[in-house]
């Protein structure tokens, strides 16, 4: 065994193009462990534990670039090195090709560009703070993307944004689409009137898109952060984004995507409401009718019936939906379940995305169904952090757990995949539930990336003596860079069963589920 | 609650500047939509209160630094030095006596100077005439009857060890635009010269020369011709390949053109014209003391304006490194000097080099030198940069931490795009860019000489101590 280690002095990379990097390196032949970091003192702690880096490493400093191999011989070693500097003249070359604009600094880049009126920030979460204060200095308004941010921290930044009259979006919002313009995480959708706010990131990348299939369009989609109808936050952002919401000409139907706010932030949000005379739609995930009881807002139980009741009610039709007939779905489960043994009775989902996670569970626990997860509902169906799936279970793969030095799902797809191989060699699970995220900022082809993976684990069951129903939902739109259709396409091709939305896919899995414990009781 | 600003947002074109993940400024992009992408690196070495400090200086009310450095760019742009004479150090600086020595850089006591500063004091004592020998010197300094103190501080510079005693002649400088007054040091030539600590019979010969006979010369000179206007030439020269710290070929020879009809005028001894007129001809650097007094008179005019965070001035004296900022007017801020890296002449190597030294990154500050090495394609290879597009790159970035570029100077090589001038000390602190220089280098054993050229970078420290001393006069850190 070998380690090779070197320095590239002066050389800044973002976290992310690193860790893709070193992800590949680590699977390259030969090759037993491989790290490309910034020098900060917490990554030489990593590297140093890793034994990636020793006494004999050349100094470096937080602008210099480190690689550390562990490889089985020398010339794996260097491979996996010769690699990382091919990786990153790609990268660089494509940056010139496109003769991206450049600036060094957000001053910078004002005083070079005074028409800029928007800063994403995606920095490390110890600087995010200082960068987003300095883009509201600057009046820019803010998509701050990053997390790890105290909420000491968001409490100030956002008093500073309310004080100038600024959007403060986050920290740890992912998704916004300013103008019809998608920024972080989001689609190409639509534009109409539909003006949507939401402390759920993937909640509003699926109602977006959802709207778009339905035949309606969004005028704005702004993210306040996870944390923002916390009560120590108090809604600060939810409130200014309502606000410009109701003045805005071009809104004329309200949506809100939340977990449902802390008491007192709910009562101020009601008051609020109460004299904006456009309709307002809300779908407070896990929370209860009776939240809006007195006032004139319409309650949406999930994701979809918050779409649905936005575009009845930018086509000025009565914002009521109709009754939910369950025929087809129940046809579809019986189809599927006459494939199963009997013994196949749980689901596992694998998600990309943590809205949409947390809505199929909630979805599942009104079936009757409980489930495990990293995001559990009740701390006692908490499963903890790196073990195996039990029972049913639901994992967001986009926690900390996961993306702690790994890119985040909806980029790298790689854990994901190895998770599925996990599930789908458990014999008592009968349905495995996948999304597939698209729009910008996401994998060029996530459906490209699940196809190969389902189509080994149907296989793996297969040789098992048994079937394994694989079901998915795409978040995506035609207009998307990846294309709905060419991405269900994808996936049916490769065996998934793709429903037309998350909520939708939840319900089928609930139903196979349903039918294979009758079974087995019978 | 007021969202008017975000009505104006909806309203308008959406301009993106990302920080940090580049792929949601191709996202952007793709779309259709203007974005910057903004080359983040973390902030001074990854100081996370640094940040903060920067974060809370960009929100000062009323945009108290932006105006106050436009002010303090402005003062630099209309800055019009004229060279109108020659003087004695004793006639013109103040709280002077025979015993006060001028130095290069920030202050610093005999025993923390390096070897090059201390063999150039014993050689400027002997040239006094305070002692006979190097150890009677040594004794008056030893005895404390030496004052040392920084050219600085009153108005002066001189290039690397950069001694100004009493009876030295300075080019007297005037910034016509304010009516203020710079002065620096005759350039000695190259070889054994006091600038880089030499301090032999022969050394001291020609300070002498260029005390009794050179200087009345000159002066006699401007007192024909009229005062000589400095950025005239300065500018001519940067379009002719100086940059004007370690190149000012140019410049000489264009001063030479300028003053040589006035001085065959007024000197009437043919021995004396020819040892005159061979001296300054037959140095290339001769320019480089007027231009730096020229650069001082500039930059001198930006000092003490509240609230801004402009350089006004970087030095050296072998041992650290002294920067000090608009806002907090003397005060220096200070850090261990760092190596230049470049080409030492035949016979030396890296292991002769004395650290960076000297007033003359007054030049930088003002925003040449090392800052304009993209004029100056002749340099490259005499400071040791790779190539003629690496010299552009390093003006390139010098622009990252400079408030503008100067309407006068222009650099034909870059497009005449403007020199990049007045250093924002918040800019450093915030890309991690620091300051180039172009700078000579001395043996570091007292008395041997230049032994090379080449790049050196200002420290950080200075400007990260400076941004905090800045932070608190406001109470913000």
């Amino acid at each position: 065994m070998t380690t090779k280690n070197q320095v590239r002095k002066n050389l800044y990379f973002d976290s992310v193009t690193l860790m893709v990097a070193s992800s590949a390196m680590r699977q390259m032949e030969g090759v037993i462990n491989a790290a490309v970091m910034m020098g900060t003192d917490h990554n030489r702690d990593l590297m140093t534990n890793a034994g990636l880096i020793g006494p004999d490493t050349p100094p470096f400093g937080v602008n210099d670039t480190v690689i550390g191999v562990q490889a089985q011989t020398s010339q794996a070693a260097e491979a996996a090195i010769a690699y990382f500097d091919t990786f990153i003249s790609g990268k660089k070359s494509a940056a010139k090709t496109q003769t991206q604009a450049h600036a060094t600094s957000l001053p910078g880049a004002k005083s070079q560009y005074p028409s800029t009126n928007f800063a994403v920030i995606s920095v490390p979460g110890r600087y995010a703070r200082a960068e987003a204060e300095k883009a509201l200095g600057l009046g820019l308004h803010v998509l701050l993307f990053s997390d790890n941010v105290s909420i000491q921290d968001e409490v100030e930044l956002k008093e500073i944004a309310l004080e100038k009259g600024l959007l403060m979006m986050g920290p740890d919002c992912g998704t916004t689409i300013i103008n019809g313009t998608a920024l972080g995480f989001a689609n190409v959708v639509r534009r109409g009137k539909i003006g949507l706010v939401a402390a759920a990131g993937t909640g509003l990348q699926e109602v977006t898109v959802l709207i778009d299939q339905l035949g309606g369009g969004v005028s704005q989609a702004l993210g306040t952060g996870g944390r923002d109808l916390k009560a120590e936050v108090g809604g600060r952002m939810m409130s200014l984004c309502l606000e410009a919401l109701r003045n805005d000409p071009n809104t004329q139907v309200i949506v809100i995507l939340s977990k449902p706010p802390a008491k007192e932030v709910m009562a101020d949000m009601l008051k609020q409401l109460e004299t904006v005379d456009k309709p307002v739609i809300a779908a407070f995930l896990g929370g209860d009718p009776s939240m809006l009881a007195g006032s004139r807002v319409v309650w949406a139980d999930d994701l979809e019936q918050a779409a649905k009741l936005a575009v009845l009610a930018e086509q000025g039709n009565p914002i009521q939906l109709p009754a939910y007939d369950s025929k087809k779905l129940e046809h579809l489960a019986d189809t599927l379940c006459a494939q199963l043994l009997p013994g196949q009775t749980c689901l596992r989902g694998l998600y990309s995305g943590g809205t949409l996670c947390y809505e199929t569970m909630l979805l599942l626990q009104k079936e009757g169904i409980s489930t495990w997860s990293n995001i559990a509902l009740d701390p006692a169906w908490k499963l903890p952090d790196g073990e195996p799936s039990r029972g049913d279970t639901l994992l967001d793969m986009g926690e900390d757990f996961f993306t702690n030095g790994m890119p985040h799902p909806m980029i790298d797809f790689r854990q994901r995949v190895e998770r599925m191989e996990c599930e789908a060699q458990d014999d008592s699970v009968a349905v495995l539930l996948l999304d597939c995220v698209g729009g910008y900022g996401t994998h060029q082809d996530p459906a490209g990336e699940l196809a190969p993976a389902i189509q080994r684990v149907k296989e793996m069951a297969i040789k098992a003596g048994r079937e394994l129903v694989v079901i998915a939902s795409v978040t995506a739109t035609e207009g998307d860079p990846q294309v709905r259709s060419t991405q269900i396409q994808v996936l049916e091709q490769a065996g998934a069963v793709v429903m037309p939305c998350n909520a939708q896919a939840a319900r089928l899995a609930a139903c196979i589920i349903r039918r294979q414990r009758q079974e087995g009781k019978e | 609650m007021n969202d008017q600003r975000i009505q104006q947002l909806f309203a308008s074109q959406l301009a993106v500047a990302n920080v940090g993940v580049d792929v949601f400024c191709d996202a952007v992009q793709a779309q259709h939509v203007p974005a910057v992408q903004v080359d983040w690196r973390p902030p001074a070495g990854g100081d996370v209160r640094l940040a903060q400090i920067l974060a809370k200086l960009q929100n000062l009310p009323d945009n108290l630094i932006e105006k106050a450095n436009r002010e303090g760019f402005a003062r630099m742009e209309a800055g019009d030095p004229e060279w109108t004479g020659m003087v004695y150090a004793h006639e013109v600086l103040p709280d002077m006596d025979r015993y006060t020595i001028g130095h290069a850089g920030p202050p610093l006591t005999w025993e923390e100077m390096c070897g090059p500063m201390q063999g150039a004091v014993l050689g400027a004592i002997r040239y006094e005439g305070l002692a006979e020998t190097d150890e009677e010197a040594l004794k008056l300094i030893h005895s404390g009857r030496i004052r040392f103190r920084p050219n600085h501080n009153v108005q002066c510079v001189g290039p690397m060890t950069g001694m100004i005693t009493w009876s030295m002649p300075l080019f007297r400088v005037v910034n016509k635009a304010f009516g203020n007054v710079a002065f620096c040091t005759i350039n000695e030539g190259l070889g054994k010269v006091m600038r880089f600590g030499a301090n032999d019979a022969s050394v001291i010969a020609r300070l002498k020369w260029l005390e009794q006979v050179l200087a009345p010369a000159l002066h006699r000179a401007v007192e024909l011709h009229g005062p000589f206007n400095l950025k005239v030439i300065m500018a001519k020269a940067l379009s002719m390949g100086d940059e004007m710290h370690q190149r000012n070929i140019a410049a000489s020879s264009l001063f030479a053109r300028t003053v040589l009809p006035s001085l065959v005028r007024v000197i009437d001894d043919q021995k004396v014209l020819g040892e005159v007129t061979d001296f300054i001809t037959g140095n290339d650097q001769f320019f480089l003391n007027l231009a730096m007094a020229a650069c001082k008179s500039i930059c001198d005019t930006v000092k003490e304006i509240p609230y801004c965070t402009l350089v006004t001035a970087m030095s050296r004296n072998g041992t650290n490194f002294g920067i000090k900022i608009s806002a907090l007017g003397d005060q220096w801020f200070q850090a261990p000097v760092l190596m230049p890296e470049g080409l030492f002449f035949p016979g030396y190597g890296p292991e002769d080099a004395n650290p960076d030294m000297g007033d003359s990154a007054i030049t930088e500050t003002y925003g040449i030198g090392g800052f304009t090495m993209g004029a100056s394609p002749a340099v490259v290879r005499f400071v040791g940069a790779e190539s003629v597009q690496a010299a552009m790159d390093y003006t390139s970035s010098m622009y990252q931490i400079t408030q503008g570029s100067n309407s006068q100077l222009t650099i034909p090589t870059m497009d005449f795009r403007g020199a990049p001038m007045g250093i924002d000390v918040r800019k450093v602190v915030d890309t991690g860019v620091t300051p180039v220089i172009n700078t000579g280098m001395a043996h570091k054993k007292a008395g041997v000489g230049q032994v090379g050229a080449g790049i050196v970078r200002a420290p950080m420290d200075c400007f990260t101590q400076a941004l905090e001393a800045f932070a608190q006069s406001l109470h913000l850190a």
